[in-house]
């Protein structure tokens, strides 16, 4: 089958990768850019472990194709921190102890990132909706949807 | 799980693509939120030669109201609908129905037009439009035609789409004074697809129903328009023993196979049950009360 040459904005980079169609967006992020912070759980749509934001919003890179990246841009949780400065949704987790094994935890935190920016002041209802497609089998999310309550009251930088 | 390989194709205008479509025929699928169609390829359930992604052409998002109808158009993200403040308003029945598809992120891709062409009976808007009394329009080499909701759907998976047509828009009846809908679903989690799950959009006048659409979801190898408990409706006053006899009907009318969603009896139980409360929630909100 033939390839395709493609260009992904990612974390504000440009990468290039020369793809088969059939290459899912989250096999191109870890196995072609060697970028493996977003994680692949149930790989069915049901998990969210591989959620990045798609020109902003909040996707499931398995399933997704990677040409449909092609001209756009993705964040991966590699976005998160800037200079060796923990993000605000970063430190929330870290804070608030929202993680256990910590394999959600980047498709949690890009969806927080997304839910952080369309609605700043969610209420606990809001924050449960917003993570509702992003599974978490160790914290009972508790401490999840505190890390996010946390995240929310500090300025974005 | 790895798709099968296929050839891709990103036309940017419609004409491009159903030219695409001519080409490859029943070989070809088309890709527009893909929140169905890439986890179906990946378990090789589907295993398309060409792919034609429809995503770059532009001019097929909108969701607007024209011409007596809500129209939407075939790239349409469930999202959007769900954040349209005038479907909140007007079409109570569309704005549940959204809410309810797959999870946020799902939705975030997921298009309206995909649920219907997909024609999956499990599938949540397939009802929603059977009760709104819907209809798509299908465009092809020959032009567009408009076809009627109920008239779509002939069997899992299966439309009354040509390989070479595109589902562009759906068409919902703007709704007359006096109009309410909602949509109940029974789902074991978030994301998963209904044990059972009733559309309802009814008129009063007079304190009498004037109309009545009522749609099943999960509940038979298509989605089901429960036409005699819409008839038990029409004409006959919204109290309660009307709802409770209408339920009725259409647990009778549901036909749901046995599966790991629940019994036969449980499905056609929640079908009954499901339909009273949307009937009494679309009763107070065509009364504006809610």
């Amino acid at each position: 089958m033939t390839t395709r040459k493609i260009t992904v904005n990612v974390n504000g980079t440009p990468r290039e990768g020369e793809v088969e169609p059939r290459l899912l967006l989250v096999h191109f992020l870890r196995e072609d850019l060697s970028m493996t912070g977003t994680h692949i759980g149930c790989d069915t749509t049901s998990c969210g472990a591989c959620t990045v934001l798609l020109d902003g919003k909040a996707i499931k890179s398995c399933t997704a194709f990677a040409v449909q990246a092609d001209g756009r841009e993705v964040m991966t949780v590699e976005g998160l921190e800037k200079d060796g400065k923990l993000d605000r949704i970063q430190e929330g987790f870290h804070q608030e102890h929202g993680l256990q094994c910590g394999f959600c935890t980047p498709g949690m935190m890009m969806t927080t990132y997304a839910l952080l920016k369309n609605n700043p002041s969610p209420s606990e209802h809001d924050i449960r909706w917003g993570i509702s497609g992003n599974l978490c089998r160790c914290t009972g999310y508790v401490n999840i949807v505190k890390a996010i309550q946390y995240a929310a009251q500090k300025p974005a930088e | 799980m790895i798709p099968a390989s296929f050839d891709y194709s990103s036309p940017k205008t419609l004409s491009e693509a159903i030219s695409l479509l001519q080409q490859h025929g029943a070989d070809a699928k088309i890709l527009s939120g893909g929140q169905s169609l890439i986890p179906l390829m990946k378990l090789r359930m589907a295993a398309p030669k060409h792919v034609v992604d429809i995503n770059g052409i532009d001019g097929l998002a909108y969701i607007k109201e024209s011409g007596g109808f809500l129209t939407i158009g075939a790239l349409t993200r469930e999202a959007d609908v769900d954040a349209s403040q005038l479907v909140h308003d007007r079409y109570p029945l569309l704005a549940d129905t959204a809410g309810v598809i797959g999870d946020p992120l799902v939705r975030n891709l997921a298009t309206v037009a995909g649920n219907l062409a997909h024609a999956d009976p499990a599938n949540d808007h397939p009802a929603t439009m059977l009760a709104l009394g819907a209809s798509v329009v299908a465009t092809g080499p020959k032009g567009a035609r408009t076809i009627a909701i109920s008239d779509f759907f002939t069997g899992i998976f299966t439309t009354t789409l040509a390989p070479d047509e595109i589902l562009t828009e759906i068409r919902v009846p703007m709704p007359q004074a006096g109009s309410g809908g909602a949509y109940l679903k029974v789902e074991r989690k978030v994301g998963d697809f209904a044990a059972a799950a009733v559309a309802v959009q009814i008129t009063l006048d007079g304190g009498s129903f004037t109309s009545a659409g009522i749609g099943l979801t999960n509940v038979g190898p298509m989605p089901i328009k429960a036409t005699r408990a819409e008839k038990a409706l029409v004409g006959k006053p919204a109290v309660e023993s009307t709802i409770v006899e209408a339920a009725r009907i259409a647990a009778e009318e549901a036909d749901p196979a046995e599966d790991l969603r629940g019994s036969v009896d449980y499905k056609r139980s929640l079908v009954r049950v499901l339909t009273a409360r949307a009937l009494r929630l679309a009763i107070t909100r065509a009364k504006g009360e809610h």
